[in-house]
């Protein structure tokens, strides 16, 4: 396991690109769903509003 | 029937519709082809005769690259569809790819660096592909700019849509860099004429992480597109049957 994740010396290289990559896999998956929920709590609220307008 | 689809796919309400059943079949064969190419890259390739393990930097970096190259293409389809057929979707579609795209171009770049440590000497050089991939990074930086600063939502997807069809004179310039001018950087080992230079252990990882990022990115556009339409047809009637079965869906 350690001979693993020492990556014949190169761990310092490596595993900072995947844990990166990883990061940004993630945060791009969490904005993406963050957004949609905003969007349909803010269309939810307009349209709550003109009902209650109506 | 192309283009009855075309139309059909063009229009808000079922675009939005048929994102939302659509993006669980992108993202779980994403989940899984980029779990096969990681223990593939990670555990089961043998390391490289010159780089050693160093070069399972591989598996992260060219997939973020050809995702910076793929968003971009995508994103002046897109755009170029919406300026002329003055389509909604397709410039919520081009409105969604330029975060995604940037955030993988400075992946590519970041993690182009730190293999270019190890193996080049150096983290940086003003060489062609590494200043194409960078200008790559300010146009999609650039793209995002120009929406954000006009207020007029049609008026920034004319500008930005034009801004992104210019842009995309630097794609094949970035991809055909290393052929056409002196680089550090290696030549195509996959996409290129013939057979790839790697042997298979380490090929069919690199395929599968290359097509798990692409049906990734897929998902993920559908999720942005999705909130960028709700965002832009705030006042259409589409939008409260849209919701409900999402409430009860």
């Amino acid at each position: 396991m350690l001979r693993f994740l020492a990556m014949g010396g190169y761990a310092r290289y490596v595993w900072p690109c995947y844990v990166l990559t990883a990061a940004v896999v993630g945060l791009n998956v969490h904005w993406a769903r963050s957004a949609l929920r905003a969007a349909q709590a803010e269309a939810r609220r307009r349209l709550a509003s003109l009902k209650a307008a109506s | 029937m192309a283009w009855v689809w075309f139309h059909r796919f063009g229009s808000p309400p079922h675009f939005y519709r048929v994102a939302g059943r659509l993006t669980p079949w992108f993202a779980w064969p994403a989940a899984l082809l980029c779990l096969g190419g990681l223990i593939g890259g990670l555990v089961l390739a043998p390391p490289d005769y010159q780089q050693g393990d160093g070069f399972r930097i591989i598996y992260v970096h060219a997939p973020a690259a050809w995702l910076s190259l793929m968003v971009y293409v995508v994103m002046a389809s897109s755009a170029a569809v919406g300026l002329i057929w003055r389509m909604t979707v397709a410039h919520a579609v081009a409105a969604s790819c330029a975060a995604i795209g940037a955030s993988f171009t400075a992946v590519a770049l970041a993690t182009g660096m730190l293999w270019g440590r190890p193996m080049w000497g150096t983290y940086w050089e003003w060489d062609p592909r590494l200043t194409s991939e960078l200008l790559l990074l300010f146009l999609y930086l650039g793209y995002m700019g120009l929406r954000n600063s006009i207020d007029d939502i049609g008026r920034a997807d004319r500008a930005s849509a034009v801004l992104a069809i210019v842009g995309v004179v630097n794609v094949p310039i970035i991809h055909y860099s290393v052929t056409w001018w002196n680089s550090l950087h290696q030549a195509p080992s996959v996409m290129k004429f013939g057979r790839p230079t790697m042997p298979a252990a380490m090929l069919v990882p690199l395929l599968l992480m290359l097509a798990g990022f692409t049906a990734y990115f897929v998902a993920l556009l559908l999720l942005r597109s999705r909130g960028e339409l709700l965002r832009r047809e705030r006042n259409a009637r589409w939008i409260a049957e849209a919701l409900a079965a999402t409430a009860t869906g």
